[in-house]
């Protein structure tokens, strides 16, 4: 019994993502029941596939109480080297694949060192390499264009047996290869104690550089997993500020609807998930009702003020108020 | 095992270090044998810190050598000193406040299982540190944050146990430790003396070391001032060696008690029935000008909340509290401390709620009466140094500038800074919360002359304290705290050790011999 307390105190956050998708999913269903057809899920699943790959990287990093600016940028720069790469025969298309993933884990790999060894604030040096990033990709794309397999896009953003998204099931084989294993390692316990107090893990012996190595690492990977992805669904590569900057912002708020502290230490990479489901459900309900394309930022916004409040909704039952700025 | 004649287990010798310009420590040494409690005594600032520092890889000495078993070693980092069997239990918590208790004790190296965690193996492993620690009621899935400090510390202390050490560094780790707990701490400490360890204990507390040292050395200033076999010296003379000068009584003396006609004029401070969630079951006192007023008990009887709150922190808080007889309500700290309540609060743990460690002495002396130093909220720069450079003075802060980081000075400056800054508003009533814990003789004899001088001018106080023999050496009147209610109140000559430990114990007074201690 006490077990369980335990764990739900652990994963509340999650869960309170995860109520809010399916509140939000259910809404969605009753008002637009043909919604459930093939096509119109499995678009919607993809595109929130990919906020969610994106802010499961997000989540990796703030979990140490960093934060990676430059995740949306990274997105793009893969896109736009995946509709160079991956391309022609299987075995090139695979070469190409590993060598986008290969690029990501790096770029990633860069932030961590910068941020490790040069002791740099994560702030300012995701928003530095996030901008040679962009760069990379402009220079890849200065227009867009490009291809990429199409019987691997097809394959992966079509449905498994007709049924599920393939999109889903490549998300559940992220957290179970990436997540999964790093909660449970030296590595990704000491990314949270690295949160929670760096100077204690320190004095504790715990290999912090590692951890925080392998947190941005695997957050550059998350995000070219999503950078390929982002090239099936679209065919083509392109260099594109704006869906840059929000795929970075978009990721940041899918992680606060997940419940993971900004502050670090706390939360987990499935609450970043649900959060991003969330944060995608808003915009796929003001298109059931039907609210002018122009209204719907505004909608966004207000929206993601109302989830974040109500995630807040604890502090209010908070009687000491010195535990407000813990 | 017990006397090992030959060669120390360990030696440093030459160890010198500096930070910047202040040195730290000049050409220290220590010498440790295994099966001995060596007790490691001086002022805070007298290096004691850094030497462990240096000895558990947490900081890099200057120049000197260690021998660790015949052989000369060098420790890059903790993880490396704790691979060679040297472990630090540290004052200052190394415990990671989101994770539980089990991950924190086994932080860096964890049981595994196909290279994960294996997390049934953790607890049990875990249960077993804490019962080794005496320490089996805290449960191994409770997060560390929801602890209250001395389970924590005893958390900090099966995680060392849990490494497995050869040599074992106990810096202040009974600094926040309830009487039960200390008594328990000493009985696990004497079992591992016998199992061959070697043990390093540091406490301000004279009467732990007593109990356990085999052998002390004490620090002054950085530098090696003597060892010698506990028992060898008395305490006037180890007193001496710590603080270099002629040791007078350490508390001022007390007024003597007022006849009661004179008590008739009105408390400054009274409250009634102040409940709050489970911690604060009716508490209810009166509190006149010149008092000082203890608060005893456990640890964690209420005696943190009730204080805090009288300084309107806690929210949803029953009951009255009355200032010079008219009804107030103590909406928030800033209302607490306006000129018609004039409270001030010496928080708990200067580090996180007293002091911002970063910024300078001058501003964190400024922080908590900026509006008496500025003029349509500019902050009058000439007035500000007048107030900072009074209390520099008053409470004799050593710091090399007024513009350096409060965290650079020792634990006895720091507090003096954090309980400086309030008396710049000169308050009517002060609120302190155990505001000795880990600062040094030297430091502590001041605050209690500070206190008594404060109350002579006019002011009332409350304080809270761990230590028995503050409350018995300070306080005009004790209220021993049991289950956030007073179990009993205390006043002059009654206000005794075995009255204190007897009413904290919820037992009758009286029933405990003054010689042992220990209940009839």
């Amino acid at each position: 019994m006490s077990g369980l307390r335990y764990w739900y105190a652990d994963n509340r956050g999650s869960a309170f993502a995860f109520a809010l998708f399916a509140l939000m999913f259910a809404i969605y269903l009753i008002n637009y029941p043909s919604a459930l057809s093939a096509n119109v899920f499995q678009t919607a699943a993809n595109k929130a596939v990919l906020l969610a790959l994106v802010s499961m990287g997000q989540a990796l990093v703030v979990l140490t109480a960093g934060i990676d600016l430059s995740i949306g940028m990274l997105l793009v720069l893969t896109n736009c080297l995946g509709s160079w790469i991956v391309r022609g025969d299987a075995l090139h298309s695979a070469l190409g694949i590993a060598g986008v993933l290969a690029a990501g884990a790096l770029c990633g790999a860069l932030n961590g060192v910068i941020i490790i060894f040069g002791r740099l604030q994560p702030i300012v040096t995701t928003i530095a390499t996030g901008a040679v990033y962009y760069g990379l990709a402009l220079l890849l794309r200065p227009v867009p264009g490009g291809s990429i397999n199409e019987d691997l896009a097809d394959a992966l953003t079509g449905n498994v047996a007709g049924v599920v998204p393939a999109s889903l099931l490549i998300l559940l084989a992220a957290v179970v290869i990436v997540w999964m294993p790093f909660k449970r390692s030296t590595v990704g316990r000491t990314a949270y104690a690295t949160g929670s107090s760096e100077a204690a893990a320190f004095l504790s012996g715990m290999p912090i550089r590692r951890a925080k190595f392998a947190s941005y690492t695997l957050a550059g990977l998350l995000a070219a997993i999503g950078g390929l992805f982002l090239t099936f669904f679209t065919d083509t590569g392109e260099a594109s500020l704006g869906s840059a900057n929000s795929y970075t912002l978009f990721s940041i708020a899918a992680v606060v609807i997940g419940g993971v502290s900004l502050l670090g230490g706390r939360g987990s990479a499935i609450g970043a998930v649900f959060g991003a489901f969330a944060f995608r459900s808003i915009g796929d309900l003001l298109f059931v009702f039907n609210v002018d394309a122009l209204w719907q930022p505004l909608f966004q916004g207000a929206i993601l003020l109302l989830a974040v409040s109500i995630g807040a909704c604890g502090l209010f039952r908070v009687r000491n108020r010195l535990e407000w700025f813990q | 095992m017990r006397q090992d004649a030959g060669q120390p287990f360990f030696q440093m010798s030459g160890v010198s270090k500096s930070y910047g310009g202040a040195v730290a420590l000049e050409h220290a040494q220590l010498a440790v044998r295994t099966g001995r409690i060596h007790a490691v005594l001086g002022e805070n600032g007298a290096g004691k810190s850094t030497l462990l520092k240096v000895m558990s890889g947490v900081v890099q000495p200057d120049e000197g050598t260690m021998q660790l078993d015949g052989r000369e070693v060098s420790f890059a980092s903790p993880a490396a000193a704790n691979a060679a069997g040297i472990v630090c239990v540290f004052q200052e918590l190394s415990l990671i406040p989101d994770l539980s208790v089990a991950d924190n004790i086994f932080a860096s190296n964890p049981p595994r299982r196909f290279g994960m965690i294996d997390r049934p193996t953790q607890r049990r492993q875990a249960e077993a540190a804490l019962a080794r620690a005496g320490a089996s009621d805290i449960d191994p899935l409770a997060k560390v944050r929801d602890l209250p400090l001395s389970r924590q510390q005893m958390v900090e202390l099966a995680k060392g146990l849990a490494r497995e050490p050869r040599i074992l560094i106990l810096d202040e780790a009974t600094s926040a430790l309830t009487a039960a707990d200390v008594a328990r701490v000493i009985d696990v400490l004497r079992r591992l003396r016998e199992e061959g360890l070697a043990l390093i204990f540091i406490s301000h507390r004279m009467h732990e070391v007593k109990a356990l040292a085999d052998e002390c050395t004490v620090y002054r200033n950085g530098r090696h001032v003597m060892s010698f076999e506990a028992g060898t010296r008395t305490d006037n003379e180890v007193v001496e060696m710590m603080i270099g000068r002629e040791y007078r009584h350490v508390f001022p003396d007390k007024p003597a008690p007022k006849p009661d006609g004179q008590l008739a004029d009105k408390p400054v401070l009274s409250c009634r029935n102040l409940a709050w969630n489970d911690t604060l079951r009716g508490v209810g006192f009166a509190l006149r000008r010149g008092e000082i007023l203890g608060l005893g008990g456990l640890d964690g009887q209420g005696q943190r909340e009730l204080l805090l709150a009288l300084f309107g922190v806690l929210r949803g808080c029953a009951g009255e509290i009355e200032i010079d007889g008219k009804s107030v309500s103590v909406g928030s700290p800033v209302a607490a401390r306006a000129d018609k309540i004039g409270m001030a609060l010496i928080p708990e743990d200067r580090k996180t709620e007293g002091l911002m460690l970063p910024m300078s002495v001058r501003e964190n002396l400024s922080f908590a009466a900026l509006d008496r130093m500025s003029t349509g909220g500019v902050i009058d720069r000439v007035r500000q140094r007048s107030f900072v450079e009074r209390m520099m003075a008053l409470l004799a802060i050593k710091s090399s500038s007024v513009d350096a980081a409060v965290g650079s000075l020792s634990g006895g400056n720091q507090q003096k800074v954090v309980i400086a800054k309030w008396l710049v508003r000169q308050p009517r009533i002060l609120l302190l919360c155990d505001p000795t814990r880990g600062i040094d003789v030297g430091t502590k004899q001041e605050i209690y002359q500070l206190l008594r001088r404060l109350a002579d001018e006019g002011a009332a106080i409350v304080f809270y304290s761990t230590d028995y023999d503050e409350l018995i050496g300070c306080c005009d009147r004790v209220l021993v705290l049991y289950e956030g209610k007073v179990r009993k109140e205390l006043a002059g000559p009654a206000i005794n050790e075995p009255n204190l430990i007897a009413s904290a114990l919820d037992l009758p007074v009286g029933q405990i011999s003054p010689s042992t201690g220990v209940a009839s």
